[in-house]
């Protein structure tokens, strides 16, 4: 609950510092528009060929397409900000001011910057995501659904703490943007099942690059393809890499000496 | 005149040396072009093949291995023509640094020019080793000719300049606007759309085939790419080549037109 309080702190001096460029909601609001309608007419365009796409229909790519906005909403609002601001803490040494406060350091580094109009990605998501439902019907039960937040909480955990892992890596190495650059570059591809793909690329977009976690793993769960094996063994990963990554943070954090060195 | 073309020249070659340096001190930034270089055609060859093999082995003409073949020369041909020049206009701009290029004795468009082609020198052999994977894995298949390979060198040349232009062109909004973001996006999803990015244009309805027909965009990349696998007869080479003319010369007076208006613009902020 904590944690819910101060996210709402920081939510809202964000939204504070960026009320005053009201514009800014607009031209958001129009590219995200813009973002979705591409996104959904590249799918007209395959669909216009085919009905159905390595198994899934058109409606079943509709739900991917929303967890696909979904989530990368959650990484621009809060997962992304974070850690580039905590990336050009460590660099410039004013990493301290976080440090000095009362709380939980990776809670802080985590939630101390928030893209607010990104929310506007995450709710159109949401909205496509309401539409694939209404449009799958009754053949998504409760289990479905279940599966699929549980899925969702995995995939969202999975991707922060890999981000968390990358950003850490900067108490070591001095340029890991270009890391970051990598999965964002990644995350494109999955805007497909991914398996559509042969077994290499499916192995490094699972297991190097988490994004079929972020992607295609709550989406299948909500049309109902996924055996229990993959519904646990992303339950154990995401446990497995948050601890990790807090590992991580703490080893880096030992060996952070501030600014004034 | 000739002494003018040999400073031109000059400049040419020192925008090598300092492009060349600069790459070579973010080798960084070429690993990850790699990765999103390869990504691109891969995602789209392997979707393309998904459908083509899902539905009798061929979609309007192509087989998974014409996608393959599709895709690959559309990764090379775009990497001869495209720029990056939006991103550096806003920040030149942004910044004031367009003051030292209106400085110089030349016009500006020649250094940005020559930055573009030492880029695509230095980058080229990467482009060639990754349409070499991408061939040993898809097995692309076309059917070329000699008349349309021969073609294809000045439809190439054309579509880098009318490229060029246009994205020149374009980033000049940078001069009456702060948020060049949404209007390079708009670009964006018009090229995804209409110079066969997202999909051969043949496959789209015709409708949206007669609007490319007309619009710049199919001209800077998917004509070379279609002229190149011999998709084309003589008599649409012929067009696709005087289209391209066509909007080399609008390209020619629009950046003429939209220059000179925008450095006084600039001039005027300045001030």
């Amino acid at each position: 609950m904590r944690l819910l309080r101060l996210f709402a702190v920081f939510f809202r001096v964000s939204l504070l510092n960026e009320a005053a460029y009201r514009v800014n909601f607009f031209v958001q609001l129009f590219q995200s528009l813009l973002e979705l309608g591409t996104a959904l007419a590249g799918l007209a365009v395959v669909f216009s060929y085919t009905s159905s796409l390595g198994g899934w229909t058109p409606d079943e790519m509709l739900a991917l397409v929303g967890v696909f906005f979904l989530v990368g909403g959650i990484i621009a609002l809060i997962i992304q900000p974070g850690m580039s601001a905590l990336i050009d803490a460590v660099r410039d040494g004013t990493l301290d001011f976080t440090l000095t406060k009362p709380e939980d350091a990776q809670l802080l580094v985590s939630i101390q910057r928030v893209a607010v109009w990104s929310l506007i990605d995450l709710l159109m998501g949401l909205g496509v995501l309401a539409a694939a439902l209404v449009r799958l019907g009754e053949r998504i039960g409760p289990g479905q659904v279940l599966g699929f937040l549980g899925m969702l909480a995995a995939g969202s955990v999975i991707v922060y703490s890999f981000w968390l892992i990358l950003a850490s890596l900067s108490f070591w190495f001095v340029r890991v943007e270009n890391l970051l650059e990598i999965f964002r570059s990644m995350y494109e591809a999955g805007r497909w099942p991914i398996s559509l793909y042969p077994g290499w690329l499916r192995f490094a977009l699972t297991f190097v690059v988490p994004v079929a976690f972020a992607t295609t793993i709550p989406a299948e769960a909500l049309t109902g393809r996924l055996g229990a094996a993959t519904l646990l063994g992303s339950v154990a990963a995401a446990l497995a890499l948050f601890l990790l990554a807090r590992l991580i943070l703490r080893l880096g954090l030992r060996r952070y000496s501030g600014a004034s060195a | 005149m000739g002494k003018y073309f040999r400073h031109l020249l000059d400049l040419y070659v020192q925008q090598f040396k300092t492009t060349f340096a600069s790459m070579v001190q973010y080798r960084a930034s070429l690993i990850i072009w790699t990765v999103s270089a390869v990504l691109e055609p891969l995602v789209y060859i392997i979707v393309w093949s998904t459908v083509s093999n899902g539905s009798g082995g061929s979609v309007g003409g192509y087989t998974a291995r014409g996608f393959a073949a599709y895709y690959i020369a559309l990764m090379i041909v775009n990497q001869a023509t495209y720029t990056w020049i939006m991103y550096e206009y806003e920040y030149r701009v942004r910044q004031g640094y367009l003051s030292f290029a209106l400085l110089r004795p030349v016009h500006p468009i020649h250094s940005d020019i020559a930055d573009n082609l030492s880029s695509k020198l230095i980058t080229l052999p990467l482009v060639l080793g990754v349409a070499a994977v991408l061939a040993l894995f898809f097995h692309p298949a076309a059917g070329l000719q000699f008349w349309a390979a021969l073609a294809f060198i000045p439809a190439l040349v054309l579509a880098f300049f009318v490229r060029f232009l246009i994205e020149w062109t374009l980033a000049l909004a940078a001069f009456w606007t702060t948020r060049v973001g949404a209007i390079n996006q708009v670009y964006f999803v018009l090229m995804l759309f209409l110079s066969g990015q997202i999909a051969p244009l043949t496959l789209f309805p015709s409708w949206l085939q007669a609007a490319a027909f007309v619009l710049p965009f199919r001209w800077m990349l998917g004509f070379p790419v279609e002229l190149l696998l011999g998709r084309l007869s003589p008599r649409q080479a012929l067009e696709g080549l005087g289209m391209q003319a066509v909007w080399l010369g609008l390209s020619l007076l629009l950046i003429r037109f939209v220059w000179r208006r925008g450095v006084r613009v600039y001039a005027a902020v300045g001030a």
